[in-house]
């Protein structure tokens, strides 16, 4: 059988028989190991989430195994594609739907920016709805970008102070969004 | 012992009970349910698991490809019809370009019309691939998905192959092929006519006769052979109903006449029906890919149309011809003679078409694209209608709706 | 094989001057009717006997403002697959009166890519069922395809041109 590898282990104090860490650093590490994504596939970059959660580049590897399609049990919400003005409110309505810690994923330059398309009927960015945590560039970004990104929240996920959330600065950037 | 008085058993008339109401249920289906593959909305009106009405809402990702192409030199406009048809973008893409050259009348090479071929039909592969294991996905069936993914992925190291990019391939000029297909290039294909058959097979094996599979899709969306003209189907859905419409034998273009095949027609119009169209147009592809493989012409694989295509870097640094032409064709400063043409190719789904009409200057005046899925998209309530919402999910997957060509 | 010359013929026998503008660009057949006669026009190529032009391959609108009293145009391609016959076939319309009857009479198809025209440069299609925005939000007040507005979204505040140098 092939050697497994399992996640290291985070900082603490370990003894015979016990093992002393903080919450933040336990809980982080399980959070970032178990991120179930919310694939929130337009157009072009969906594509390419498919190739990712194929086979080929299998996105279970790093955790995501259940692509959760309920908003409610999701923690990342990976936006991939263009989003029109007519689909702005709807991504708003998933967002506001998830619960606590989540994290955002704007997949490919039109999600990040709007892209190619500055006119009339695209949202130029989904940053301008929802705050957003990472951006994965390119046009559409390719499979190991997408893994790239994905790996980057994990990060984040694991480096998180489980108070963030209850910050003013945090409670600020919501409110710059409107969001209660 | 006291008499009992019996009363009268009170049984209520028919005309006293509360009449029942029959209550129709309204279901959202969409625009971000993961059973629509792409973003639509359906408003069904259900009455228990039957659909009564539906309704439909598009638009989540318009684009506005056509306000954009009025503002673009005619090279740029490679980058929309890319994002098109988004499972398929060769086909798109080496549409417009036979569009353009149709108005400047430029006559392709024969090899660069050979790696056309090749090039669209592999797309066409990689296409009904995804549609059909994604029908599979919607019965329940993960595991045919996983197969065919992997060999879609070696199609799209084909493209990488011959343009470096995996999704929107830029591949095509006006006037020809970027670039000759390397040796690498040609090895992949044989490598991939070699090994595909056999996970075909094996997907055929784990589908086509899969009394599961069977089930969910005879007699399910189907649509008569009458209504769906009328709806203006092309491409595998009009054939599965019956009709052998192909644009690539009606009227052959990138020298599609010089190749053998069949087209494959179903009967009845039904997902069934369609999933098998679907996997011959497959079979048959991959027969034309072998013979325009086989039967590569030698020779230039562009035409010598200094004005559009790109000359080599190599001229460009010593040439002052070539180095005008560049500048030129970069900064977009080429008028192109004014004209109206239409062109269709046969797309992953059907007829796409571009309309264009030119004014003599340096963006296409008025171009429209005759989207197929967004034509034959609107015979989806009808289709539906009296089936159980399992069913209109299989209808919906195996029509192959591509939100980005919907929407455009 | 039908020729262009002999549908041409057979039009302008039965339409007369109601048909017009005949053109062949790129070997297809190419006329422009009134907006009274469009529908007999592809009612009677749809159901001729030996023709059979019955598919409605495209419908779509063009604008010409510099053409006054013509500012607007609806193209129709119809196709037959019996004969392999192509015909398009346009329509010019006024600003000041933008109606044309619908085709949805005729084929189902014509209900979306007539909506799609409508949203796209406000032609109003009488009789048709359902008239509204298909691609747009609803709330949008102007029809954005007609070459007055601009394509770019006006909300766009880092496209400076200092940044780019100009």
């Amino acid at each position: 059988m092939k050697e497994v590898t399992i996640a290291e282990a985070p900082q603490g104090h370990s003894g015979a028989g016990f093992f002393a860490t903080s919450f933040d650093e336990a809980i982080g590490l399980a959070r970032s190991y178990s991120l179930w994504p919310l694939p929130f596939a337009t157009s072009c970059c969906g594509i390419e989430f498919m190739a990712t959660m194929g086979a080929h580049y299998d996105i279970s590897r790093f955790g995501s195994e259940r692509p959760s399609f309920s908003p409610r049990q999701a923690d990342l919400l990976m936006v991939m594609g263009t989003i029109a003005k007519k689909m702005a409110p709807v991504v708003k309505q998933v967002y506001l739907q998830m619960a606590e810690p989540r994290w955002v994923l704007a997949v490919g330059a039109c999600a990040s920016s709007g892209g190619i398309f500055d006119t009339y009927s695209v949202l130029q960015g989904i940053d301008r709805i929802i705050p957003v945590d990472c951006y994965v560039p390119g046009c559409p970004p390719r499979p190991e970008q997408i893994i790239d990104g994905l790996m980057h929240i994990q990060y984040l996920a694991q480096n998180e102070k489980l108070r963030r959330r209850n910050t003013d600065e945090y409670q600020h950037l919501l409110a710059s969004y409107n969001i209660q | 012992m006291a008499e009992i008085e019996l009363l009268p058993h009170n049984v209520p008339s028919q005309a006293e009970l509360p009449e029942l109401v029959e209550e129709l249920t309204t279901l959202n289906l969409g625009p971000t349910h993961p059973a629509t593959h792409g973003i639509f909305q359906n408003i069904l009106k259900m009455d228990g698991e039957k659909i009564v009405s539906g309704e439909q809402t598009i638009g989540y990702i318009h684009r506005a490809f056509e306000k954009i192409a009025e503002r673009r030199p005619f090279y740029q406009i490679t980058t929309l019809t890319d994002r098109m048809n988004y499972c398929s973008s060769p086909i798109n893409n080496f549409g417009w370009h036979m569009t353009v050259e149709k108005l400047l009348q430029i006559e392709v090479p024969k090899r660069a019309q050979y790696i056309r071929v090749i090039m669209m039909e592999l797309a066409r592969i990689s296409d009904h691939l995804i549609c059909n294991s994604i029908l599979g996905v919607d019965t329940g069936a993960f595991s045919g998905f996983l197969y065919v993914m992997q060999k879609r992925e070696d199609i799209y190291e084909i493209y990488e192959e011959v343009c470096g990019a995996r999704l929107t391939t830029n591949m095509g000029r006006i006037g020809g092929m970027e670039r000759d297909l390397s040796t690498t290039a040609i090895r992949k294909i044989r490598d991939f006519i070699k090994t595909f058959p056999p996970v075909l097979q094996e997907f055929e094996k784990l589908m086509s006769r899969n009394r599961i599979f069977m089930d969910r899709t005879i007699n399910v969306g189907g649509i008569s052979l009458e209504r769906a003209l009328s709806y203006g189907f092309t491409g595998p859905n009009l054939r599965a109903a019956g009709l052998d419409y192909d644009v690539r034998v009606m009227n052959p273009y990138s020298s599609y006449e010089d190749f053998d095949f069949s087209i494959p027609i179903g009967q009845s119009g039904d997902t069934f029906d369609r999933y098998n169209v679907r996997i011959e147009e497959m079979w048959q592809s991959l027969k034309i890919v072998e013979q325009a493989l086989n039967n590569l012409p030698e020779g230039p694989y562009y035409a010598d149309a200094p004005e559009y295509y790109l000359p080599p870097k190599k001229e460009v640094y010593n040439n002052m011809e070539a180095l005008i032409y560049h500048f030129k064709i970069v900064m977009g400063e080429i008028d192109a003679p004014a004209g109206e043409v239409y062109h269709a190719v046969e797309g992953g789904n059907g007829e796409l078409g571009f309309y264009l009409i030119s004014d003599g200057g340096r963006a296409p005046y008025r171009l429209h694209f005759r989207r197929p899925s967004f034509i034959y998209y609107q015979a989806y309530p009808e289709m539906c209608k009296g089936s159980t919402l399992s069913d209109a999910i299989l209808t919906m997957s195996s029509l192959n709706v591509i939100a980005g060509e919907l929407d455009a | 094989m039908l020729s262009n010359q002999e549908v041409a013929e057979e039009l302008l026998g039965k339409y007369g001057d109601q048909v017009f503008d005949f053109e062949e660009p790129y070997g297809l057949l190419t006329l422009s009717t009134t907006r009274e006669n469009i529908i007999p026009v592809l009612e009677f190529l749809r159901d001729h006997k030996s023709y059979q032009v019955n598919f409605l391959t495209d419908l779509t609108g063009v604008q010409y403002p510099e053409n006054k009293g013509k500012e607007f145009m609806v193209v129709y391609h119809m196709h037959s697959f019996i004969h392999n016959f192509r015909i398009r076939i346009k329509v010019s319309i006024p600003e000041a009166d933008i109606h044309i009857p619908t085709a949805t009479g005729l084929f189902a198809s014509a209900n979306w890519m007539e909506r799609e025209t409508y949203d796209f440069y406000g032609i109003l299609f009488d009789g048709h069922p359902n008239l509204i925005r298909i691609l747009n939000i609803e709330e949008m007040d102007y029809f954005p395809m007609r070459k007055e507005y601009p394509l770019e979204d006006a909300t766009r505040e880092d496209k400076i041109d200092a940044l780019f140098g100009r």
